[in-house]
């Protein structure tokens, strides 16, 4: 038996989740169609958006549904740029922080490449924490030619929770929109996007026990932004494409069971995650939580093992039948020091130590004891190996 | 045992990790990635870097049923073989990557790190075997398949690491057979091309690619009389023996092609000359390994037979082998050996030692003042 530890990644379908979904997929019909097979889907559909909108607090014309959280981002950074640079062309600067996920960096990167948007960072410091006066006093001084703001409402790797609502404060005083990928958070602490006081917000359905090819924009009403995707010209014109009403079902049930459950399962999945820092901390002394004990996703622990390569853990935790993840980013599997830590000023031997333990729903207290037994050996291991490709080892 | 199976993504390391998973082992199989900046989905393998390749070896590991993984090597393959091959041309030298990569990287850091995550060896698709004599000593041997034998990349191997190789595919006949026995297995890899370029070097043009890295300074090309023929840009993209891109506008008095004799990269020259210049009748290297177990008496010259190049021909030699040093003289004089080079020495089809040559004796009496004074400038600038 494998014991599943990296809910961040992907968390399993619900199982009432899952018969909803197949269901629905036997329906005959294009939501966008005139005629009654239309019609019957165009309902599931739009009763899977107020589901969803009821979930995050929003008004049920607020929610684009995407593909994922990726595409959603995308949508919003780029949307919003163009908006705003349409509107004023000298604003061009976006906001953001090193620590976001490469869904937000890397639309932010495009633009600076193709489009001459300039980039400001929000300086982090070593436990992950965005420095928001610096924010407050860079938007008295440059408000003028800033286009959007960009900060994420959990970190998906270390699993901080920034102050949104100051975020979104700041803000307002400027008119500016504030853009939040919110996929990390949705479903593990309450979101609220109406006192939010966001513009946008990215979720996705897979990280909630949906399906995965599912995700919303929530846009609010005031805010306009530039479409990305043309054609039939669905979702208020700014997602065109033939409408997923079954995923959008499935999320919207994944979304509603799930947050039903946010209160009980906050204090059972962060008691959970308390154990296993507290076990790590005493049993590898060479182990560092990253971030706050308390600031943090319920469902997160995050360590760096100094001396360690977290690939290496993670690979002998998987020979063991535990599957954790370092967290950083892979391109075609190939363990990347850690963005996210290297944007806290940690060091690249830090960056490439960390591992990443989420839960979930289904995780137990034996998938807790089965890790925690397994871990002094992947440990010892990892040591062992060192770190090979660090330069200065 | 448990085997790591080093994966490139083509056909010959699916095959071996295949029969290493027939054979009863533990086998998890691992993709090293080499570069940072891997180029996207290109046909064709380079044997290393790309994305594909790496899709390529995990499409292959599944097909096994093996657990497989990606590990990250770019740092210390641009250390220990990008930057090394770059300082070795700088200095006039002609190094062998495949080489380095073996001795620093395969069976160096991914066999550490292997035996630290509890494996006992690393399997690799290259065409060698490894064989065990009467006394139970392991000794590295020519493949079967002597068209596709890479014994002479694997010469750097010690004993000790000999202990944790494993060769699967060295008594196979031939590549033809590997390529029908990962058709036989539903392997995808099956009719992919082999590789033959530098992996590094995407384009496979060395010169371009180091005259990149190394800046180009223009200099000249003389002959063996210091008479100035033409110019060049930049002595490093130069090997001793090569003929083509010497850009020499007028023909040789006696109408036959130059070859290059020497490169000083010191007074930036390009030194040319007759193919016969090229002769040399003896090599000297004071950097070498035993392959296995040490030749007793090996002070001695003994008969042996020595190659200089990965697909080069071996010929017989008497070898010397003391504390600081190996010379080889070579029964007949062979053309072109580069200083950088390696010298892997055999005792019929057993690789007995290895070393980088340091310098070379001309076989043509009338160069060998010369050649002495050019290999000695180049020595002194290493």
């Amino acid at each position: 038996m494998t014991v599943y530890l990296d809910y961040a990644a992907t968390a399993p379908i619900r199982p009432e989740v899952l018969e909803c979904y197949v269901e629905n997929m036997k329906t005959l019909g294009n939501p966008s169609s005139v005629h009654g097979a239309g019609q019957t889907v165009r309902r599931v559909l739009e009763e899977a958006r107020e589901d969803l909108a009821k979930s995050i607090h929003c008004d049920r014309n607020e929610i684009i549904f995407t593909s994922g959280g990726t595409e959603s981002n995308n949508l919003a950074i780029k949307g919003l740029f163009w908006e705003q640079r349409a509107k004023d062309s000298n604003r061009n600067v976006i906001i953001s922080a090193g620590v976001e996920h490469h869904a937000v960096i890397d639309p932010i990167d495009w633009l600076v490449k193709h489009e001459g948007a300039e980039v400001a960072w929000i300086p982090v410091d070593s436990s992950g924490d965005l420095d928001l006066d610096w924010l407050e006093n860079y938007l008295k001084e440059s408000e003028n030619t800033v286009a959007l703001i960009s900060v994420m409402w959990a970190n998906n790797e270390i699993g901080v929770i920034n102050d949104i609502k100051r975020v979104a404060e700041l803000a307002k005083t400027y008119q500016l929109p504030v853009h939040s990928d919110g996929v990390a958070a949705f479903g593990h602490i309450p979101v609220n996007f109406t006192e939010s006081g966001l513009s946008t917000l990215a979720i996705s359905a897979h990280k909630v026990g949906g399906p995965i090819g599912i995700g919303a924009l929530v846009v609010s009403r005031a805010t306009k932004l530039v479409s990305l995707v043309h054609g039939g010209g669905q979702e208020r014109g700014i997602r065109s494409g033939t409408l997923n009403a079954p995923a959008a079902k499935a999320f919207a049930l994944a979304a509603k069971n799930t947050v039903s459950e946010l209160e009980t399962e906050t204090l059972r999945q962060s008691s959970l995650r308390d154990r296993i820092i507290g076990e790590v901390l005493a049993m590898a002394p060479m182990a560092k939580l990253t971030g706050s004990q308390t600031n943090r996703l319920p469902n997160n622990a995050h360590f760096v093992f100094e001396g360690c390569s977290g690939d290496s853990i993670l690979f002998l935790l998987d020979q063991a039948g535990v599957e954790v993840s370092t967290g950083a980013a892979c391109q075609a599997g190939v363990n990347e020091p850690s963005h996210v830590l290297l944007s806290m000023g940690r060091s690249v031997a830090e960056a490439y130590g960390c591992l990443r333990v989420t839960l979930g729903n289904d995780t137990t207290e034996a998938d807790v004891d089965a890790f925690l037994q397994a871990l002094p050996k992947a440990v010892e291991g990892a040591l062992k190996a060192g770190l090979p490709n660090v330069g200065a080892n | 045992m448990k085997v790591l199976a080093a994966m490139s993504g083509g056909v010959d390391s699916a095959v071996a990790a295949a029969r290493a998973v027939e054979a009863g082992h533990e086998v998890v199989g691992v993709h090293l990635a080499l570069s940072r900046m891997p180029g996207t989905l290109r046909t064709g393998s380079r044997g290393c870097c790309t994305i594909e390749d790496s899709m390529d070896a995990q499409r292959a590991a599944n097909l096994l049923g093996i657990p497989f993984y990606v590990w990250d090597f770019s740092e210390r393959f641009k250390l220990d073989v990008v930057d090394d091959f770059i300082a070795e041309y700088e200095s006039g030298r002609t190094p062998n990557p495949c080489m380095r990569c073996n001795e620093r990287i395969k069976f160096a850091a991914l066999l550490e790190k292997g035996l630290a995550l509890g494996f006992d060896a690393i399997c690799t698709g290259h065409y060698a075997s490894i064989l065990t004599d009467e006394e139970g000593n392991l000794e590295l041997h020519r493949s079967l398949a002597v068209a596709k034998d890479q014994s002479y990349v694997l010469g750097v191997l010690t004993a000790e690491q000999l202990k944790h190789a494993m060769f699967p595919i060295g008594a196979s006949a031939s590549k033809d057979d590997i390529r029908a026995e990962a058709a036989a297995r539903g392997l995808s890899v099956a009719a992919k091309p082999d590789s033959y370029d530098i992996c590094f070097i995407p384009e496979g043009d060395t010169q371009d690619w180091l005259a990149e890295r190394l800046g180009s300074t223009a200099g000249e090309i003389v002959d063996m009389e210091g008479n100035v023929l033409g110019k060049h840009q930049g002595a490093h993209g130069f090997t001793v023996g090569q003929r083509k891109g010497l850009s020499i506008g007028k023909p040789a008095v006696d109408g036959k092609p130059r070859y290059v004799l020497a490169v000083d990269v010191k007074s930036n020259k390009v030194v040319v000359g007759p193919a016969k210049a090229l002769a040399v009748k003896e090599l000297v290297g004071s950097k070498y390994t035993w392959c296995g177990k040490a030749k007793p008496n090996a002070e001695e010259f003994f008969d042996a037979l020595v190659q200089v190049r990965a697909h080069g021909e071996q010929v017989p030699c008497q070898v010397s082998v003391t504390e600081n040093q190996m010379v080889i003289k070579l029964d007949e004089p062979i053309l072109g050996v580069a200083p950088g080079q390696t010298a892997v020495i055999y005792l019929g089809s057993r690789v007995l030692a290895q070393t980088t040559i340091d310098s070379t004796v001309s076989a043509v009496d009338d160069f060998s003042t010369a050649s002495a004074s050019i290999s000695g400038s180049v020595n002194g600038a290493v």
